[in-house]
């Protein structure tokens, strides 16, 4: 499987416990996590491909 | 003596891509590209810069003098800020501002200008050239860049008081104000091997009073250089700080620098926290300290934390501004504002983190990387999350982690337009500005406290601007107006 099949499996399977979610009290906390795994989603589909490239490239002049 | 508290910040961007990696030639394109799409190809005037004069009265040859580079890109806007190449990075200095609100939206339509000067770049650039751009400090390698505060303060005030007031705040401030950073990237931050830290800059610290900003960087910089009447003024260069993401950090750090400078001339520094006995040590190992629990020695025989120093200073502050009002730093509501945000965000990184994730930049970024952590069992040092770190501060929309966390904003798209294009009423920048974008064809060159006009005919005429509350909208805009030509302008001047 791949990163992105891998990250798509856990999202749907995230997102249906979510739903079983809806019906009983959620309290902040579950709230906050909640919130945190939506970020966290967003973030990966953002996220630079290659990361340790990415990383690596990065190099500057120091300044000021 | 109590001055208006002018201020303003300058920026130096991180730059990745450009033709042949060269970070020097890619900032080139990005000030020529701003400068052609908005017309705006004014040079810089040098005649008044003197970075080497040192606050402390006396040359210090054995340092090394900062190199002032003249031969590359570097332009004044209609906003009344400089465009230029510094070093091998694209800075934006913005234009003097009266409040610290005023210069958050300056610093913010900084953002937007660079954003706008990478995407007109890029246009005319091969894809496998294109031009990306960071507003951060760090590349995690080892070397750093700056982003630098400026205040306006009375020349009656002392320096070694200077340096007694303001070493308490600078050394603790970042537990509300880092920017954050994945592990370190110093010989002494390797050897401590931490996970994350507070700031990006804390641990390129290593003096703590001097002229250098590139070399043994000092925790205060006595660099000299007012911009202004020198008999009356001094400017207080800042160096040690790291570049926002978050308004309301830019904000409240502004802010609260600004209340104790103003409380500093007001008072003195007897009323300060005692100085920590190793000030270096102490930013350093703050900056280490996610717990925020670690405590040091200062020179009163007490041990006070980041939090404490912070407390003590907010309280000073408060205090202050009850008894004074500090109409100085600026209006009532927004002093009240300053005190509320720096409370908040302050109560907040100890009690209840993630009440201030909306605010705290190294909260925000830290929250991410703890949960990517925990959903792919990631070590400390994995590359995925230095990406994160720097990637929270890509400036592109569709690739910026901190346009996705959540930080609040106080300014709409059309207030950071406006000031993209407009210069602050409040101070010298507004005339500035406005002879800029007015009389483009007659301005040869314009600096921090002069225009330069060739009217085609006798010499070069030169507009002094040495106090930098003069100039402004209230005394120079019916001048403006009524004069459609620079050489009416001038005439109506001298006359």
């Amino acid at each position: 499987m791949s990163e992105q099949e891998r990250i798509q499996k856990q999202k749907s399977e995230r997102a249906k416990t979510e739903q079983a979610e809806v019906n009983v009290d959620t309290t902040k906390g579950d709230q906050l996590k909640n919130d945190l795994d939506d970020l966290l989603d967003e973030i990966d589909e953002v996220l630079e491909e290659n990361a340790e490239e990415f990383v690596r490239n990065y190099v500057q002049k120091g300044g000021e | 003596m109590q001055v208006p508290k002018v201020l303003g910040i300058e920026t130096e961007y991180g730059i990745a891509g450009g033709p042949e990696q060269d970070p020097i030639f890619a900032s080139s394109i990005i000030v020529n590209a701003y400068a052609q799409e908005g017309r705006t190809r004014i040079n810089w005037d040098f005649d008044s810069e003197s970075p080497s004069s040192d606050s402390r009265g006396v040359l210090n040859f054995a340092s090394f003098a900062p190199i002032v580079e003249t031969h590359l890109a570097n332009t004044v806007l209609t906003n009344g800020a400089r465009l230029y190449v510094d070093h091998a990075h694209p800075e934006y200095s913005s234009p003097e501002c009266r409040t610290p609100l005023e210069a958050t939206l300056y610093d913010v339509a900084g953002e937007e200008i660079m954003l706008r000067a990478m995407n007109v770049s890029n246009l005319s650039l091969d894809p496998s050239m294109r031009i990306t751009l960071y507003k951060n400090n760090c590349d995690g390698k080892g070397n750093s860049y700056g982003t630098h505060e400026n205040y306006l303060l009375s020349r009656e005030l002392e320096f070694k008081a200077v340096v007694a007031g303001v070493v308490p705040h600078f050394v603790s401030r970042q537990i509300i104000f880092g920017a954050g950073k994945v592990g370190a990237e110093t010989e002494d931050g390797l050897e401590q091997n931490p996970a994350f830290q507070l700031s990006q800059r804390a641990e390129f610290f290593e003096e703590v009073i001097g002229l250098e900003t590139t070399l043994k960087r000092p925790i205060v910089n006595t660099r000299d250089e007012p911009h202004s009447d020198a008999e009356r003024f001094r400017r207080l260069h800042v160096i040690i700080g790291d570049a926002n993401m978050s308004q309301v950090a830019t904000f409240a750090k502004l802010g609260s620098t600004s209340l104790l400078l103003s409380l500093l001339e007001a008072e003195g520094p007897k009323v300060f926290p005692s100085m920590p006995v190793h000030p270096v040590q102490t930013v350093r190992s703050f900056a280490l300290d996610t717990t925020l629990t670690h405590a040091v020695l200062c020179e009163d025989g007490k041990k006070r934390t980041a939090w404490d120093f912070q407390d003590e200073l907010w309280n000073l502050s408060d205090s202050f501004v009850k008894r004074t009002g500090a109409q100085d730093v600026a209006p009532e509501d927004e002093v009240a504002l300053i005190l509320k945000h720096w409370r908040e965000m302050l109560d907040g990184v100890r009690d209840n983190p993630a009440s201030v994730a909306d605010r705290v930049d190294w909260v925000a970024k830290l929250r991410v990387i703890e949960g990517l952590k925990d959903r792919y069992n990631l070590l400390d040092n994995d590359a995925k999350l230095r990406a994160v770190d720097l990637q929270y501060h890509d400036l592109r929309n569709e690739k910026s982690l901190a346009r996705r966390v959540g930080l609040q904003e106080l300014f709409s798209n059309e207030q950071a337009s406006e000031a993209v294009h407009n210069p602050p009423k409040t101070t010298r920048a507004y005339f500035r500005g406005q002879c800029v974008a007015r009389y483009p064809e007659q301005i040869v060159a314009a600096n921090w406290d002069s225009v330069v006009f060739d009217l085609g005919e006798g010499p070069l005429q030169r507009v002094p601007m040495l106090d930098p509350l003069r100039g402004t909208a209230e005394l120079t805009q019916d001048l403006l107006e009524k004069n459609a030509t620079a050489n009416a302008l001038l005439k109506a001047m001298n006359g």
